[in-house]
């Protein structure tokens, strides 16, 4: 039922040099290329933030033997961005595999960030091990009940930051629960279908690829409490690679990891890290950047690459 | 640098309670475990190799007091984790190993905890 449309990676385009602007109208998806001069013509009430993902800190592999170096080439570029981003939004699998002291150096290089905020939902690296106990105890204190999933609005626009990797049920990894999704439906309740609304989830929202576990098995649940909205993005991580697409007024976006990329849906045997070079894996890691300009329904997604 | 600022932001969280259902299966899983390991027979040994997010072989028959060593060849960590919580791995990296000694006949499933959708089972006769 998912047509999954793979934008190309932004090889060769220079940071904050140009970009992708996307658009969503009737459910049809354009793109041209924009100026950096274009991006930056903010109309007052406008914001934009930064997506980081899969940092994955204590991964070495031959793609990347130092992520925590590529995490910090892309907090430097986050910083060169002007105006600053209003907040960051880390959509999870800070760790890999949960390794011993990957939260803390996660912690001290964010704190680099120049921004207002962080704001992170897990990825289920950073939970399998320990149900969450540690993540949790890191940062769920703001959180709904201290699970994790939380809501905020920034400047008239609705952000939802859900959690999808603690319900585990024997197949997919990817699972919201019932209490998240009446709690979704709750917080939702009060708002006009005028308001923008941004939704964060470290697994896809959307069924991109089952076979390797990239899918929310009740994502669908969720999605029907955001159809009423004219403006919905939905940014996830977990696959390593730029993936969009576009259901009615629902805008879907994957981020790339900082550390290392994932094959392309069903195009290897399995997920996981590919095993290239480093220097071929810097064209595929990265960050993304959105702006939200008041008036205009569609956001500016701009994925840069560190190579 | 990141500030405690909160300019612009409402927050609205709301109380229910937190659970851990990994916790308690994983604890019971390394007693068991333990348990299991302290009556070996030290017979026999067979190996599981993780390649490519799959355990091979996925069936594997091996006479009671043999001792499985599992292998992850992956970059991504993977762990051996019994369905029943009979037995049970942390996350093993890139060419670690889990050993785990079986001194009672069944037939045992098992799968990833970080990617469910890898199965196996082992027999022991």
């Amino acid at each position: 039922m998912d047509r999954i449309d793979r934008r190309g990676f932004l090889e060769c385009m220079a940071w904050a040099g140009a970009g992708v602007l996307w658009t969503a109208a009737g459910g049809v998806v354009s793109s041209r290329l924009i100026s950096s001069a274009e991006a930056a013509e903010a109309a007052a009430g406008s914001f934009s933030f930064v997506q980081i993902s899969d940092t994955h800190i204590g991964f070495k592999g031959q793609a990347n033997g130092d992520p925590v170096a590529t995490l910090q080439q892309v907090v430097d570029r986050v910083n060169a961005l002007e105006p600053a981003p209003a907040f960051v939004l880390h959509t999870g699998d800070q760790t890999h595999g949960q390794k011993a002291g990957a939260f803390d150096t996660v912690a001290e290089i964010l704190k680099g960030v120049r921004t207002e905020r962080i704001l992170y939902v897990p990825g289920e690296h950073d939970v399998f091990l320990d149900g969450g106990k540690e993540y949790l105890g890191r940062y769920g204190k703001e959180t709904v009940g201290g699970r994790g999933w939380q809501s905020f609005d920034y400047k008239g626009t609705h952000f939802v930051g859900l959690v999808n990797v603690l319900k585990y049920k024997g197949e997919g990894v990817g699972a919201l629960g019932e209490d998240q999704i009446e709690w979704l439906e709750r917080d939702l309740a009060p708002l006009s279908g005028s308001t923008p609304l941004i939704v964060f989830a470290h697994v896809p929202l959307w069924s991109v690829y089952p076979q390797w576990g990239w899918v929310t098995e009740d994502a669908e649940r969720a999605l029907a409490h955001l159809r009423r909205f004219g403006s919905v993005t939905v940014l996830n991580g977990h696959i390593h690679q730029v993936l969009q697409k576009v259901e009615g007024h629902v805008s879907f976006h994957t981020a790339m990891s900082t550390a290392f990329p994932q094959p392309a849906p069903g195009s290897a045997p399995a997920p996981g890290p590919m095993k290239i070079p480093e220097s071929e894996a810097r064209r595929m890691i990265g960050v993304t950047e959105v702006t939200y300009v008041p008036g205009t329904h569609p956001l500016a997604v701009v994925d840069s690459t560190l190579g | 640098m990141v500030s405690e600022g909160r300019k612009g932001f409402t927050m609205k969280p709301r109380n229910t309670t937190a659970r851990w259902p990994w916790r308690a299966a994983i604890v019971a899983g390394l007693a068991l475990a333990a348990l299991t390991a302290a009556h070996a027979s030290a017979a026999s040994s067979a190996a599981v190799d993780i390649n490519e997010f799959k355990f091979a072989p996925a069936v594997l028959t091996v006479p009671v007091g043999t001792t499985v060593t599992w292998i992850n060849h992956d970059e991504e960590p993977h762990t051996v984790t019994s369905a029943t919580g009979a037995f049970g791995s942390t996350g093993l990296s890139n060419e670690e190993t889990f050993a785990q000694t079986f001194t009672r006949p069944g037939t045992y499933a098992y799968f990833c905890a970080l990617h469910p959708h890898m199965k196996a089972t082992l027999i022991v006769k």
